[in-house]
């Protein structure tokens, strides 16, 4: 394993060598970095073009200037220095600064969008591949075929031209019509009618429900006003909570006599974490990341603890499930913070929260909730447009290579034993599913950061697709070389993940 | 009933094209005595059919595919009236203005005189862009330079993609060290934006060599699927058996091997076609492909979007144009790949 990582490392260092040189020559070679210098009148002319053929060391030739960019690279790599400028920009300014300040915004849209994108495409895929030749499967192919289709540009712009501005009226004044409440109703009822499809009975019955259900909940949540301000309370997140709790359990042990214990445990953890949660209030108030994390790994801490006192002869799998239910209630606890700080940000927002310029208010000087729902606000857009692509292949290859698994030998052999459907779908199926999926998200990485140049584009954030398309135009190659620096070592990092975590999950694979 | 039984086995399916089902199998033996394997192909339950080549086979199941068919149809009707209303080349074009012309004033504020009951054109269907030009004309104009910067990004990858793979899956060793890590430098970075840096400096030097260019940086997918396909196919007894006989390499490559990947390269080139027009056009959006006073697709919505508010169509043809002409290409290869390799599921992307 060591001498495989060793060995990748080395290899990944050879082909980043080898990307950045391509790119630098190609970008230094586009044309003449001095051609609107040139075209000056004026006493400043000269002394400009000398200014600018010091910072970017126009006297000395490509190749040279290659081997400088990489010493100034090098240096950010060596601890002890101080003088980390990843080169300076033609205006003499260093780099290094500029993509700190953009690498945050990029990095926060491009992983929400991949984290987004996986979980949908993932369990849509599965939905999909279980109910295979249904109309919810013809339905998820027709949408996939058109997202692939979609250019992102295009879709960015419908988002931030209608989509924005009908959002943010309606949030102004959140008030929905009988006849309004019932078409969500009849939508949200036909969704899971199709998911969950069945026979003749099964189907209106789903139908009914999920009807009945979406309009008792937009009809609570407008009447209570959670559109203005929305939060659980501590209510909302111990019946979430103990939801979440009958949910894992069900879908990772089943609901059986013999799986009892593991049921226990996870209310139980949903019981107690509910209770920390509630203690710990003073400190979540305006906490910092780390805080936040560390009451998330506390509650895992505890589901897991709990899971493995109660859990009797399933230890392992109800202190798994336990741990996971501890995680939901840390999510529901971070939700209903952020839903709380709502109000507050629509105040001074003027009453248009959802975003569609720029990727953080400027001087909001909120606390800690407030601010993360700002950027999550500004998220929203440009997150949907760019996951439309990955979420399309992601459903697709899911589907795949699910139905790929249910086809095989030792799924035949796990039903034959006589296990039920869940166990055969969740522990032997599932998981061979994912194996693949690795790969493709490790390659997808590189795609979306090109989806993020176009998304930036559209919805005005200076992030690195900004650093990089201003790089482009003006004839700039170190601001691009930072882009390309940031997102090769990413796309060569991930697929070394990915090689690594394929191996893990197949032990057939052996590394090195 | 368990919902789940009867169809998610997928390897009970598409067994009746080309292996022999147990039914079938039974009921030939029963009713027919044959007893040697040559006739089983051609013998169906008692009738005789003559043997049909691989390539009608596969026509044959593209025919069936509806909505492959249906694409197929609408990609040629927006081929034939992009490149016949205003003309290219040689050929005449039946529509009366010419994307060159500038009006000196709109007509109507540049409306759309497109009506669709009772039918007409009128003089600008799709409006008229903001200095006058007949936006029709435009859109067709777009329309053609996005189509042959994809056909060409299409040709020149699939070529370059073959070769390359074939080289590296056949022949191994050092050559296939040096072509997969080449491969394996451009993957790591993302193709629009290299594209981008590529483009920029030749995008006003017309789009052949844009397409071209293209085409060089997109072959890195294909080679990769082309490369598998050797590996595999090199060890087979067909290729050996080639060998002991003295068949060349390029004979091997080219009489023996290339035309067992020819489905899969078929399909990636269709693909490669669709995926093309939507960098083609992002690349125009972002202003690094092709520009003023040449036009596009991605630059026409580029320039348009800004009317967004007073003038919605101008974004919404060529934008829809887009969506449509890869929507179509997609179908088409899905419909290619079923064709061509029944036992896989059904539109695997």
């Amino acid at each position: 394993m060591l001498v495989f990582i060793a060995r990748r490392l080395v290899v990944s260092f050879f082909i980043l060598l080898a990307s950045t040189a391509l790119t630098y020559l190609l970008v230094s070679y586009s044309d003449n970095p001095l051609k609107d210098l040139l075209e000056l009148r004026g006493p400043t002319r000269e002394a400009k073009i000398a200014a600018r053929t010091l910072a970017l060391n126009l006297d000395s030739p490509v190749p040279v200037r290659y081997g400088l960019w990489l010493g100034d690279v090098g240096k950010c790599l060596w601890p002890w220095s101080d003088s980390c400028t990843l080169g300076l920009n033609r205006d003499g300014k260093p780099v290094f600064p500029q993509l700190q300040a953009a690498i945050g915004s990029t990095l926060r849209l491009v992983i929400a969008a991949t984290l987004l994108a996986l979980i949908l495409g993932v369990v849509t895929g599965i939905v999909t591949a279980l109910r295979q030749y249904s109309v919810f499967d013809y339905s998820v192919t027709l949408v996939a075929f058109l997202c692939f289709s979609l250019p992102v540009f295009f879709v960015s712009t419908l988002l931030k031209q209608y989509l924005a501005i009908e959002l943010n009226t309606w949030l102004g004044d959140p008030t929905l019509t009988y006849a309004g409440i019932t078409i969500v109703a009849v939508l949200s009822g036909g969704f899971w009618a199709l998911m969950v499809g069945g026979g003749r009975q099964r189907v209106p019955l789903v139908f009914a429900a999920g009807f009945a259900a979406t309009f008792a909940t937009i009809y609570l949540l407008l009447a209570t006003g959670f559109f203005r301000t929305p939060y659980f309370g501590v209510l909302g997140i111990g019946i979430f909570g103990l939801a979440a709790a009958v949910g894992w359990t069900a879908l990772f042990a089943g609901l059986t006599r013999r799986t009892r214990p593991v049921l226990m445990a996870s209310v139980a953890t949903a019981v107690a974490g509910t209770v920390v949660v509630v203690a710990l209030s003073p400190v979540l108030d305006d906490p910092g990341y780390l805080v936040v994390a560390g009451v998330t790994v506390v509650l895992v801490v505890i589901g897991a603890l709990v899971g493995r006192l109660l859990g009797g002869e399933q230890r392992a799998l109800a202190s798994r499930v336990g741990g996971l239910v501890g995680f939901s209630v840390a999510l529901l606890m971070i939700v209903d913070q952020l839903l709380r700080a709502y109000p507050t940000l629509f105040a001074r927002t003027g009453g248009r929260p959802v975003k569609t310029t720029g990727s953080q208010s400027a001087n909001l000087g909120a606390d800690f909730w407030t601010t993360n729902l700002d950027y999550l606000m500004y998220l929203i857009l440009p997150t949907l447009a760019i996951m439309l692509i990955s979420f399309a292949s992601y459903t697709r290859y899911t589907r795949a290579s699910m139905l790929d698994v249910m086809g095989q030998d030792y799924v035949r052999t796990a039903r034959a034993k006589g296990l039920n459907n869940r166990t055969v779908i969740v522990r032997h199926a599932f998981r061979n599913a994912l194996i693949p999926l690795t790969t493709l998200v490790a390659f997808d990485f590189a795609g979306i950061l090109g989806g993020a140049i176009i998304t930036e584009t559209v919805f005005g954030w200076s992030g690195m697709g900004k650093l990089f398309s201003t790089g482009i135009t003006n004839v700039d190659p170190n601001p691009v070389m930072a882009f390309f620096l940031v997102t090769a070592t990413a796309t060569v990092l991930f697929n070394m993940l990915a090689d690594i975590a394929y191996a893990y999950l197949d032990p057939r694979i052996r590394l090195g | 009933m368990d919902p789940l039984e009867p169809e998610a086995v997928p390897s009970q399916r598409g067994t009746g094209e080309q292996g022999h089902p147990p039914a079938t199998e039974r009921q030939m033996t029963g009713m027919i005595a044959l007893d040697t394997d040559v006739a089983d192909a051609a013998v169906t339950a008692g009738t005789v059919t003559a043997a049909q080549s691989e390539l009608r086979l596969v026509l044959r199941r593209f025919v069936r595919h509806r909505a492959a068919m249906a694409g197929l149809v609408v990609l040629v009707l927006i081929v034939v009236t992009a490149f016949t209303s205003i003309g290219w080349g040689l050929i005449p074009g039946w529509w009366k203005q010419s994307y060159l012309t500038f009006a000196p004033s709109l007509t109507d504020g540049g409306r759309a005189t497109l009506r669709l009951w009772p039918f007409s054109l009128g003089d600008h269907p799709f409006g008229q862009d903001t200095s006058g030009r007949d936006y029709f004309a435009l859109v067709m104009r777009g329309m053609q330079q996005s189509i042959i910067i994809a056909v060409l990004v299409g040709l020149v990858s699939t070529v370059l993609g073959t070769v390359i793979g074939a080289l590296a899956g056949y022949y191994r060793g050092w050559v296939e060290a040096v072509l997969m890590r080449l491969t394996d430098v451009l993957i790591t970075i993302p193709l629009i934006a290299v594209a981008a840096v590529v483009v920029n400096r030749i995008g006003g030097g017309g789009i052949l060599l844009l397409g071209v260019f293209l085409g060089i940086l997109t072959w890195t997918g294909l080679a990769r699927i082309v490369r598998g396909e050797f590996l595999s196919l090199r060890e087979r007894e067909f290729v050996e058996a080639a060998r002991s006989i003295g068949a060349s390499s390029p004979r091997i490559i080219f009489r023996h091997i290339l035309p067992n990947t020819i489905g899969v390269i078929t399909v990636s080139a269709t693909l490669a076609i669709s995926g093309a027009i939507l960098l083609e056009t992002a690349l125009s959006f972002l202003g690094f492909g092709v520009k003023a006073p040449d036009t596009s697709l991605g630059l026409l919505v580029q320039i348009n979007r800004q009317a967004m508010d007073s003038r919605p169509y101008l974004f919404w043809w060529p934008a829809v144009f887009i969506v449509v002409i890869s929507l179509a290409i997609n179908f088409v290869g899905d419909g290619l790949r079923d064709a061509f390799d029944p036992r896989q599921t059904r539109s695997k992307a």
